[in-house]
């Protein structure tokens, strides 16, 4: 976990103070909507189809047992019972009241929860990989470079008002699990030759109606550079990208007008003169940002204790445990993902029930921490492996425990026309129909790794452009129509898909996504070769012969 | 000169004014009187673009009591005012799933 201090504490409590005297004066009608919509913006408050919508960042997806019991008491109190769990390691509240807001605000802030800086243009919360600080294939904790940009990038007053919001995401692993290269700004950390630790800097990524993977401009960045470089960066993008079409406002379509290479040098020119001055980083800083992060009093255990290898003759034990339980850097330990996405429901909802549940979980299993990661899934982070048997029999009891992580119905999806006032059609039916289809973990698991994501309309919030199967909704004369691409990933070797063929209606794209997986089946050279490297070989057409032969 | 409003709005059928109610964003339709309704049944009707124009007009200098107005199709049955749209039909009955917890 990581300790706040008293800054950052009056900083949101002052800000609670500022937003409850800003909804009072909008109620009694001192500020019109127009004055009043982008102060709730930068409180992370929307307007969607049926209510006010309350975003909360989870800085680099970490939470506490305290903050997630938090989440579970607003999800109560002031709204359905419910939350939703975004694809940018932030939660979502469909149902709250304006005039509840500030006392909602006010319960978040006691754990230092806030909605800042998850709307309007500026830059959004700073996400990196769930498992950071205990990934085995990590060179260092990313959450500390994530917690240094938040900090700099918090109500800075030059990058408050930008052209259009900032999405920066970090990853410090070999396998990216932060999607880095779909955002403004992706960094991985990695070694140069002399063996040092630094940052590939990619930028001008993102999906939305233009999607772009992230172009490197900077191929290792040392650690001491990285808030100049950022900051050069966002000069640049704040001077010259475009304020008179929302549309050509991201920092994308201005690397992609001006090219990597001008727009590289036009950073490396705002670079030279800041590089050495205030933002060179002193390590001292570093390492007491770097302190702040506790890590658990871990026991010395070894790997595969006997609990575990009695609870394997349990079938259903051993299918979780091959599925939702991944590797830890420390032996006798081991990280548990969770699964949001039971059978038939909505991905990404927690009940406040599930979530003081999880948070009683995390408290007894996993050194009171949990993480929320970009595919809607939390995970718990700190679990003994001697632990496990005792911690499914828990998560299973409250639903969290479906073997399907990374599987074909662990979809990603927007809330879509579902709750939505952008979309254009329905996410969520889809998706539980989807997973009805294969609610046999049989066929899920001979299928293999298989990601769905699926939005509501091109804005792209369910990242549809880099699923192995995207699924997007349009609309055609009243119509909610699909449109699919396959061959998308998020990872490190990430891809945008192709489209597949023309758009199909909504009482067939579950159909449509059963072909595409009989397909996969046919074609695939051996049961090892995941979807994605099938499509890579045999290109999109089979896939289209199949889908389109019978429609 | 033309409003921008004039310049946008080309009714060819029933709507209504919708907006969100400001203290909770619930849905809300404008009535005849002036005031806001839950209920789509009690809301005004109108047919023409002028009249729609005028219905709206009135709605946004409402600046207190609801939010972000705009017209609406509806659909006329000899006993019912219906949404004349899906995403009108999802803000009239609420989302299509079941919500977590009432399943």
């Amino acid at each position: 976990m990581y300790i706040y201090d008293d800054f950052d504490r009056t900083l949101v409590d002052e800000r609670v103070r500022e937003f409850r005297d800003q909804v009072a004066r909008r109620l009694s009608g001192e500020l019109t909507e127009e004055e009043f919509k982008p102060l709730r913006l930068m409180n992370g408050v929307y307007l969607q189809l049926h209510a006010y919508m309350l975003r909360i960042a989870i800085p680099y997806g970490t939470l506490s047992s305290d903050q997630l019991r938090m989440l579970a008491h607003v999800a109560r109190r002031y709204d359905r019972n419910y939350g939703h769990f975004t694809t940018r390691q932030n939660i979502q509240f469909n149902w709250i009241k304006l005039e509840e807001l500030p006392d909602a605000t006010a319960d978040l802030a006691r754990v230092g929860l806030h909605g800042m800086q998850t709307s309007g243009n500026c830059v959004r919360n700073i996400t990196t990989d769930q498992w950071a600080g205990v990934a085995p294939d990590e060179i260092e904790d990313p959450r500390i470079w994530a917690e240094l940009l938040r900090q700099h990038l918090t109500l800075h007053p030059e990058f408050s008002f930008l052209p259009r919001k900032f999405k920066i995401a970090l990853t410090a692993s070999a396998h990216d699990r932060a999607a880095v290269k779909i955002h403004d700004i992706g960094l991985r950390m990695h070694r140069n030759g002399a063996g040092e630790a630094g940052f590939e800097v990619m930028v001008g990524g993102g999906l939305g109606r233009t999607p772009f993977l992230g172009k490197t401009i900077k191929p290792f960045l040392p650690k001491r550079d990285l808030l100049s470089y950022v900051e050069a960066i966002m000069r640049t993008y704040n001077q010259y990208g475009r304020r008179d079409n929302i549309y050509k406002a991201r920092i994308k379509i201005l690397v992609h007008e001006l090219g990597a290479e001008r727009f590289a040098r036009e950073v490396e020119e705002e670079w030279r003169s800041i590089k050495d001055g205030a933002l060179a980083l002193d390590p001292a800083v570093v390492d007491d940002i770097a302190a702040r992060f506790r890590y658990p009093d871990y026991e010395a255990l070894a790997d595969d204790p006997p609990e575990l290898a009695q609870a394997r003759a349990d079938n259903r034990f051993r299918v979780w445990l091959d599925n939702s339980v991944s590797n830890h850097k420390l032996p006798g330990y081991a990280i548990v993902t969770l699964s949001l996405k039971p059978e038939g429901a909505p991905p990404g909802d927690a009940t406040a029930q599930q979530m003081d549940a999880i948070a009683d979980v995390a408290e007894r299993y996993s050194f009171g921490e949990i993480r929320v990661g970009h595919e809607q899934n939390l995970a718990l982070p700190h679990v003994a492996q001697r632990d496990l048997p005792a911690l499914w029999r828990a998560l299973d009891e409250i639903g969290v425990a479906t073997p399907n992580v990374n599987l074909i119905s662990d979809i990603i999806a927007c809330p879509g026309l579902d709750y939505c006032s952008l979309a254009n059609a329905r996410s969520i039916p889809v998706a539980e129909e989807i997973t009805r289809r294969f609610k046999d973990l049989d066929l899920a698991r001979n299928l293999g790794r298989l990601h769905i994501n699926i939005s509501g309309c091109i804005n792209a919030c369910g990242h549809h452009h880099i699923g192995h199967i995207g699924i997007l909704g349009v609309e055609k004369n009243g119509e909610e129509y699909y449109q699919v691409t396959i061959g998308g990933r998020a990872d490190e070797g990430a891809e945008l898909g192709k489209i597949l063929g023309p758009a199909v209606p909504y009482g067939e794209i579950a159909d449509v996504v059963e072909d595409i997986a009989a397909a996969y089946l046919e074609l695939r050279e051996r049961p090892d070769e995941i979807f994605i490297d099938t499509v890579a070989r045999v290109g999109v057409d089979p896939f289209k012969e199949r889908v389109y032969a019978a429609r | 000169m033309t409003s921008p409003l004039q310049q946008k709005l080309k009714v060819t059928g029933p709507v209504v004014v919708t907006a969100n109610r400001l203290g909770d964003g619930a849905v809300v339709y404008r009535s005849a009187d002036g005031s806001w309704t839950k209920d789509l049944a009690a809301a005004a009707v109108v047919t023409t673009t002028p009249a729609a124009i005028e219905l709206l007009t009135a709605a946004l200098a409402d600046k207190l009591k609801a939010v972000d107005a705009y017209v609406a199709p509806v659909e006329l049955t000899p006993q019912h005012v219906l949404p004349g749209n899906l995403r009108e039909r999802i803000r009239f009955n609420g989302p299509t799933v079941a919500l977590p917890g009432e399943r």
